[in-house]
């Protein structure tokens, strides 16, 4: 088992980084040998900085939609707050609704025979194969180690190919400029951007806003892990209910699953 | 033939003294427009943090190599997901943002203050702050 985590890691990445990574995965194994309470995942999670994003884990998200209700908007509010679009910034004032970012969207889908309703939160879902990335003419869109995909601000040149390929509508482009970015999520006029899945708070080992607003308010519809990790709670989860991707009939295989559609 | 010579010698020497002038003048007036300019454009005077005494390099390595450092951070941190501190924008603006008479942090980028008043002096524009925070806090809650 050891073994075979040690040579995948080999294979992408150069030697000298290798002999630390090997290190600092050798150093973790240990620990869950020591303490079979704690789980790789939550190491993983703690990733120290000088560490890049490992191809080992696989972030991934399950929402089940059952517990997801009308009324409720905390994982918007979270992530506007989080990340500083919508009622987090006072910036993006001049721009039509239908401009504006759109990181995160409560969807309500609507059975035609039975009337029967489903709410869900539709976001960025991070495929094994983006198509955003495909197109790409710049190579901005990317999709990182750890599968988050993402756009590298610096070398978007805001042509928003990525929004028209995405079947999920789940990027946006903004219009105008911008003065009140957070600190570790910068956004600026003429690029395209969506969900990270709040990298910066995954690197440090915290789970996305969203996910916290939701369990912090008792709804519990949101479950954010390591899919790669079968003791993780999102794989476990994983195995005992059914989910569905969102137009799995596109082959996209995306991160983020929903759970009673 | 004898006053034709003397005229001729007369003539060489007075070219030698206006080249001599000329030369002079040029310098003199060169002179001026330096200390013209010079006076028109100040050196700036650099806002330094107060807390730290020292930057994460030499002065002399910082001037030349800072951009280096950041492109080379940014694809670090953008790509691969390596937040070190050391070279990160985050840290710059951590460290070199001044405080206004309230006790609250002034734009890095804004006239008079550190990244400004360097690269305005030397007319190069940065695009960081398009995007990148231009305080070490986000302004409203959230960080």
């Amino acid at each position: 088992m050891k073994e075979t985590h040690y040579s995948s890691q080999q294979q992408s990445s150069p030697p000298q980084t290798d002999l630390s990574k090997r290190k600092w995965i050798g150093g973790a194994a240990a620990l869950v040998a020591l303490s079979p309470g704690l789980r790789l995942v939550e190491l993983a999670a703690a990733k120290p900085n000088d560490q890049p994003a490992s191809s080992a884990v696989r972030w991934g998200m399950l929402v089940d939609t059952e517990r997801c209700t009308d009324s409720c908007t905390a994982c918007v509010d979270a992530c506007q707050l989080e990340n500083g679009w919508g009622k987090g910034s006072t910036d993006e004032s001049r721009s039509r609704a239908t401009q504006k970012a759109h990181w995160i969207r409560k969807v309500k889908l609507r059975d035609r025979e039975t009337g029967k309703t489903h709410i869900l939160p539709l976001f960025c879902q991070h495929c094994e194969n983006p198509p955003c990335v495909d197109v790409c003419p710049t190579g901005a869109s990317f999709k990182r180690a750890d599968g988050i995909v993402l756009v590298d601000k610096h070398i978007c040149i805001g042509c928003r190919y990525c929004m028209m390929a995405c079947p999920y509508k789940a990027r946006s482009f903004i219009h105008e400029a911008l003065h009140d970015q957070r600190v570790l999520v910068p956004r600026g006029k003429g690029t395209v951007e969506s969900c990270t899945f709040c990298v910066q708070r995954v690197d440090r080992g915290e789970q996305p806003a969203c996910v916290e607003a939701c369990a912090k308010l008792g709804n519990k519809a949101l479950t954010f892990g390591d899919l790669s990790d079968p003791e993780s709670a999102i794989a476990k989860q994983r195995t005992e209910v059914t989910s569905r991707a969102i137009r799995a009939d596109l082959a996209l295989n995306p991160r983020v699953r929903y759970q009673g559609i | 033939m004898k006053m034709a010579g003397k005229t001729a010698g007369s003539t060489r020497s007075a070219g030698v003294q206006v080249t001599f002038l000329h030369r002079l003048v040029l310098y003199v007036m060169l002179l001026a427009m330096v200390s013209l300019v010079r006076a028109a454009v100040p050196v700036p005077d650099i806002p330094l943090p107060q807390d730290a005494k020292q930057c994460v390099q030499p002065k002399s390595i910082m001037r030349r190599e800072h951009f280096n450092f950041l492109y080379h951070q940014r694809d670090e941190t953008m790509r691969r997901g390596i937040r070190t501190k050391r070279y990160s924008l985050v840290n710059c603006v951590s460290c070199h943002a001044q405080k206004d008479a309230k006790q609250q942090y002034i734009p890095i980028n804004e006239k008079g203050q550190f990244c400004s008043s360097c690269h305005e002096y030397t007319a190069v524009k940065i695009d960081c702050f398009e995007c990148h925070a231009t305080v070490p806090v986000s302004k409203s809650a959230g960080q």
